[in-house]
């Protein structure tokens, strides 16, 4: 027989040997997929679901949400109140074999901080960021940031003469649509190391080897498969049929017939992240309603009767199946600022805002458009369905424009949505997160998600001065002042704070976090 | 027969072209491509000079005549979607789609043919009343539905076989395929089935009326007064010439099959290019909707262009009267 | 018939007597499956008109609804509000009774729209395709050629694609149901142009009708009087099953979550939303609303069926 036919059966037999046992894998179903994998590109949850499997930040958030080492071992301020040191990890080694050391973390940092870079709104109170040796980096803020800490924890590093070689120095231009090498490849330090990116079908990683966390964490996943299934029916059919092992965000309607199902086990807590509706209250006329030369919005009283029009209750009970707490404000519980009273949720009364509208001249109403997504939240489409039932009450004809997610948030950041539906997770459980992204008003490197097109320069300088104001009486003081403004203001109806349920096979029982942010790493089961 | 056959390929370039130009119209008319592409902070000088590289200011049919040099070699663009060239993403899912729409036609032929027969040659039996109003109820029933049927049955309550994907996939060179694992296989069952029940349906039907008047053919009877069995009868005589129309007919619905997919795809999350192509209609993706459009044009033209040649063989009455009367 | 007086004008009994005893009716008598068939077509169909009449609760008025009432079981009272329904409600708390009227209602009418303007351009194309012949024919043929290239689904939801495009997305709601018959009826009507055209090109041979042109009638006189008659049978055959494909269409195009808005939902959104709560026990979501649009395509298929064996005995 001829060599080279036998050498290529050979081989063909081979590929087909080689490809991994369907159920040696780890197989782990979410909603949608990350968008992109250049780790700097988009500050969202989705993307770091899958980026911190990969890369690693300085330091992560554990599954307690507690700040834990990962690529720094320890941390401080120095004598000068505006520099932080970080001594890093020594013998880590990305997954393509190069050292990892403080030239990486400067390279990444300016990365992150890059015209670009999605991140960078963490980083607006770094000055600069400097090697000392090759193991320890100080990074110089503006004014004193005692909180800096906090924004590190999805900041990932990546390898300097990796992005060198494959020309991604610069991160992915996503909101106009670039596309660059670290969109679908990726050479991270972390526990398993990409093996295929299939976009929107699955992603497969592999236990990386020569991880330095060995021997610290369970490590017991060994191949990583996962799989984005838009359609919540499909997913949980596929859980069910015991073909996914752990289904991050289960639809809440089927929690009861997962647990009852022997073999499962559905896990469940309140999510650091709140959901409410935005309105575009400071431009003079909307793009989406039938007003023509005036912005219905732009009246608070119109902004307070849609606020009392919401009855979230009715949301929590039957959209949300009992998975969430109603929201008087933005700020979730667990984060730093948050205050009870500030959580006082709006009374809901039809007749009262029945009464506001028509004192506000709107006695018939308006028609406007509601720009939803339909698969990033928690039953997102069905509460956008509930509040044009709600609005209906009070004479607001709204009509619904669900759409995904990827086409959603590009439409918030560029101001072209006039009411629209948003969540927003805290990452670093302080308010100032809250604010500077969603109420200081849009500028380079703050309010990109803020719609509201509200110009407030003086709340504006106060959310910025959280950054450097060390008193943390006085720091304290300054988000109770802002943040009552903004519950004043009602640029934003906050509907609830969402629980999380992850369904899992019962052997692996993985607590919620309350990020959403599920790491492989620490998975142990028998 | 050569003038045939260059009559045929003319007319398939026409159909090209014709969708070609539509394909072309949505790309320029739908949407705004340069606020697409230079995003929102542009000034008027980028704008012109994004105009100026992309041949936006050059007339209609210089355009047009850009726009087809640029498909044939496979140029669709970027989509604006998922940010990614569009042949890339077609290339990566095409084998999903043309892998179930294949089995789907082979169970619908074969299934299709055999009940077909059946219910021709035993048109008072029991099995044919079933087989009858079965598919009656399965013509009425959305594809849909007997998708979302078969996964609460095979796979919630039973967990015999996959809801969704297409399991584990083999790559050989550019081409990923779900034939060569178990799972890859498991999870055909239930989308063939669901994609290839409505066309097994047709064909049981298209089969069992040309049978039923084949049979009631002089040289059917015929062949019976000579004495040859009815085995020889009916498949030697009677199952031949039903076929002539089955091709034809077979042939369009193949095309039909990988337009269908796109219920099916969304039905079970198959990573094929009709999914691909609901996710761009929901999100105007035109370069995406415009070279899918293209795609399954072009795979119609040369499954019919077959079909043809195949009908033009099998058939030497044709030979003269296609001629004649198609030119 | 013969042995009336040729000249009497026949009374409306008469008239009666005589559709009673001919071919269509006596196989209708004696076809049980399509008596029952026409029951259930006349049943949904006159549900669906005077639904709004009928409907305890107008289900596309958001403002009406009351979100507590969600999930409610059939025939069950709710927990929160106790109200009681008939076939429970959905989860915004929509009766799924008044749904299924109303969403009939979409479904038969952009159904028989969409069948209708299929119809009206096929068969106008059809007759003037076979009547000229020549280079209109070729025109007319090659275009209906072309789009059968397109399955149906797919040219409607490449219509939907280019509406999206085109209107602004606060216009989208109000447009659905009209684009949707835009999108079915065009992409259906090559069918009726080909049937026509073939029984017209034999139609203009015979003898009668060459007989009214060379008396100098008008070529739209005699296409109406002469040929149009002979292409009613097929055409209504073609029509009714199209009705049935139109309706599946519509249902599968929401389903898709292309179709009608969220907020009106037709048989098949309500289907999609089922879907969700098929595993979780709220059975009665997807279980009515599937249960009306099988039987109402079923039912028309069925007539679809007999009519053209009906009409073409030799294959009964």
């Amino acid at each position: 027989m001829d060599m080279r036919i036998l050498t290529i059966a050979a081989l063909a037999a081979s590929t087909i040997l080689a490809a991994p046992a369907f159920g040696q894998s780890f197989k782990w179903a979410r909603g949608q997929d990350a968008t992109t994998l250049d780790p700097h590109a988009q500050n969202s949850g989705q993307n770091f679901a899958v980026l911190h499997q990969i890369y690693e930040p300085l330091v992560h958030r554990d599954r307690q949400s507690k700040i834990v080492p990962a690529l720094a071992v320890s941390w401080g301020i120095t004598s000068d109140p505006t520099v932080w040191e970080f001594k890093l990890r020594p013998n880590v080694k990305f997954h393509d074999g190069a050292d990892f050391n403080a030239d990486d973390v400067v390279f990444s940092l300016e990365r992150a901080m890059g015209p670009t870079s999605d991140m960078r709104g963490l980083l607006t109170s770094v000055e600069k960021v400097e090697k000392v040796d090759d193991l320890t980096v100080r990074i110089k803020t503006k004014g004193p940031n005692p909180l800096l800490i906090n924004n590190l924890t999805n900041m990932f590093m990546m390898d300097k003469g990796w992005s060198e070689k494959n020309n991604v120095l610069k991160t992915q231009d996503f909101k106009n649509k670039e596309e660059n090498f670290a969109v679908r490849n990726a050479n991270g330090t972390g526990p398993y190391t990409l093996a295929v990116r299939e976009p929107d079908v699955r992603t497969v990683m592999k236990a990386n080897p020569a991880y330095w966390g060995k021997g610290q964490f369970p490590l017991k996943i060994q191949e990583l498969d996962y799989r984005p299934i838009a359609s919540a029916p499909t997913r949980i059919a596929a859980l069910l049929s015991g073909e996914i092992d752990f289904v991050q965000d289960m639809p809440v309607q089927d929690i009861k017939r997962v647990s009852d199902t022997k073999g499962l086990k559905v896990n469940s807590g309140l999510e650091n992240r709140s959901i409410f509706l935005g309105l575009n209250a400071g431009d003079a006329d909307l793009k989406h309603d039938d007003v023509q030369g005036k912005n219905p919005l732009a009246d608070k009283r119109v902004r307070k009767a849609m606020e009392m029009a919401v009855n979230r209750e009715a949301i929590k009970q039957v959209v949300m199946a009992g998975q969430s707490l109603p929201a008087g404000t933005l700020v979730p519980p667990t984060v730093h600022g948050y205050t009870k009273e500030l959580d006082a949720i709006p009374k809901w009364d039809i007749n009262a805002a029945k009464g506001l509208m028509k004192e506000a001249g709107y006695e018939n109403g308006f028609g406007i458009t509601l720009h939803c997504p339909n698969n990033r939240y928690v039953n997102d489409e069905k509460i956008c369905q509930a509040v044009v039932g709600f609005m209906g009450q009070i004479g607001i004809k709204v009509n619904l424009a669900a759409r995904p997610m990827a086409q959603h948030s590009p439409e918030i950041q560029k101001n072209e949505v006039d009411f629209y539906l948003l969540g927003w997770g805290v990452p670093t459980y302080d308010a100032d997160y809250v604010v500077s992204f969603l109420y200081h008003s849009k500028q380079a490197n703050r309010g990109g998600w803020n719609a509201t097109r509200v110009v407030n320069k003086d709340m504006d300088a106060k959310i910025q001065s959280l950054t450097a104001e060390v008193n943390t009486a006085k720091r304290d003081a300054t988000i109770a002042e802002i943040l009552k403004w903004a519950k004043d203001e009602a640029t934003y109806i906050p509907i609830h704070n969402q629980a999380l349920s992850w369904g899992m096979k019962a052997t692996y029982d993985i607590p919620v976090q309350d990020e959403n942010q599920f790491y492989a790493k620490y998975v142990d089961f028998k | 027969m050569l003038a045939f056959l260059i009559r045929r390929v003319f007319q398939a370039v026409i159909v090209m072209l014709t969708v070609a130009f539509i394909s072309f119209s949505l790309f320029r008319f739908v949407g705004d491509p340069i606020s697409t592409m230079v995003g929102q902070d542009a000034t008027i000088a980028d704008r012109q000079a994004m105009a100026r590289e992309l041949g936006l200011d050059q007339p209609f049919i210089v355009q047009f005549w850009r726009f087809i040099a640029k498909a044939v070699q496979g140029e669709f663009g970027i989509s604006y979607r998922v940010g990614r060239p569009v042949m890339d993403l077609i290339q990566e899912r095409l084998p999903a789609t043309l892998e179930l729409a294949f089995c789907a036609a082979i169970f619908a032929l074969v299934f299709g043919i055999f009940f077909g027969v059946y219910t021709a040659l035993r048109r008072d039996s029991w099995l044919t009343k079933v087989v009858m109003t079965v598919s009656l109820i399965g013509v009425s029933l959305p594809t849909f539905l007997i998708g979302i049927g078969l996964i609460y049955l095979f796979s919630v309550e039973l967990k015999w076989l996959p809801s969704f994907g297409r399991g584990e996939t083999v790559k050989i060179g550019g081409w990923t395929t779900g034939f060569l694992t178990e799972s890859g296989l498991k999870s055909l069952i239930l989308p063939t089935i669901t994609l290839g029940l409505f066309q097994m349906t047709l064909i049981m039907r298209l089969v069992r009326s040309e049978m039923l008047e084949v049979l009631r053919t002089d040289y059917i009877k015929f062949a019976r007064a000579r004495g040859l069995s009815d085995r020889a009868v009916h498949f030697g005589h009677a199952l031949k010439n039903t076929l002539i129309p089955v091709i034809t007919i077979m042939g369009i619905k193949l095309g039909a099959l990988v337009a269908f997919a796109i219920i099916t795809e969304t039905v079970f999350q198959w990573p094929g290019v009709g999914f691909l192509f609901i996710s761009s209609v929901q999100s105007v993706d035109v370069p995406m909707m415009a070279s899918y459009l293209l795609l399954v044009a072009l795979f119609f033209v040369i499954v019919n262009l077959t079909v043809d040649l195949a009908y033009f063989a099998v058939d030497p009455r044709l030979r003269i009267s296609a001629v004649a009367t198609r030119g | 018939m013969t042995d009336q007086p040729v000249l009497a004008r026949p009374t409306l009994r008469q008239r009666l007597a005589d559709f009673w005893d001919s071919d269509i009716a006596w196989s209708f008598r004696h076809t049980p499956l399509a008596i029952i068939a026409a029951l259930v077509v006349l049943l949904i169909f006159t549900a669906a008109l005077i639904g709004p009449w009928l409907a305890p609760q107008n289900p596309f008025d958001p403002g009406s609804l009351n979100l507590m009432d969600g999930k409610t079981p059939p025939m069950t009272p709710n927990a929160f509000t106790s109200n009681s329904f008939l076939l429970g409600t959905d989860d915004q708390g929509r009766d799924i009774f008044s749904t299924i009227l109303y969403g009939s209602r979409v479904s038969i009418f952009v159904g028989f729209a969409a069948v209708s303007l299929a119809l009206a351009i096929g068969v106008t194309l059809g007759l003037l395709a076979g009547y000229r012949g020549g280079w209109v024919d070729s025109l007319i043929m090659r275009i209906a050629d072309i789009q059968l290239t397109f399955p149906s689904i797919l040219v409607a939801l490449m219509i939907f694609g280019l509406f999206k495009g085109l209107f602004p997305v606060g216009s989208h709601n109000d447009l659905a149901v009209p684009v949707l018959v835009i999108a079915i009826g065009l992409s259906d009507w090559p069918q009726y142009a080909r049937t026509v055209r073939s029984v017209t090109m034999v139609e203009r041979n015979k003898d009668y009708v060459s007989a009214a042109r060379i008396i100098g009638q008008h070529p739209v006189r005699i296409m109406a009087r002469h040929v149009l008659p002979n292409v009613l049978g097929p055409v209504l055959v073609i029509g009714t099953l199209g009705l049935a494909l139109a309706i599946i269409a519509e249902a599968t195009l929401s389903y898709l979550g292309v179709g009608v808005p969220p907020t009106q939902p037709s048989l098949g959104t309500l289907i999609r939303v089922g879907q969700e709560y098929v595993a979780s026990g709220e059975w009665w979501i997807l279980l009515f609303p599937s249960l009306t649009l099988l039987s109402l395509a079923l039912s028309v298929n069925i007539l679809g069926d007999w009519l053209r064996d009906a009409l073409n005995p030799r294959l009964r």
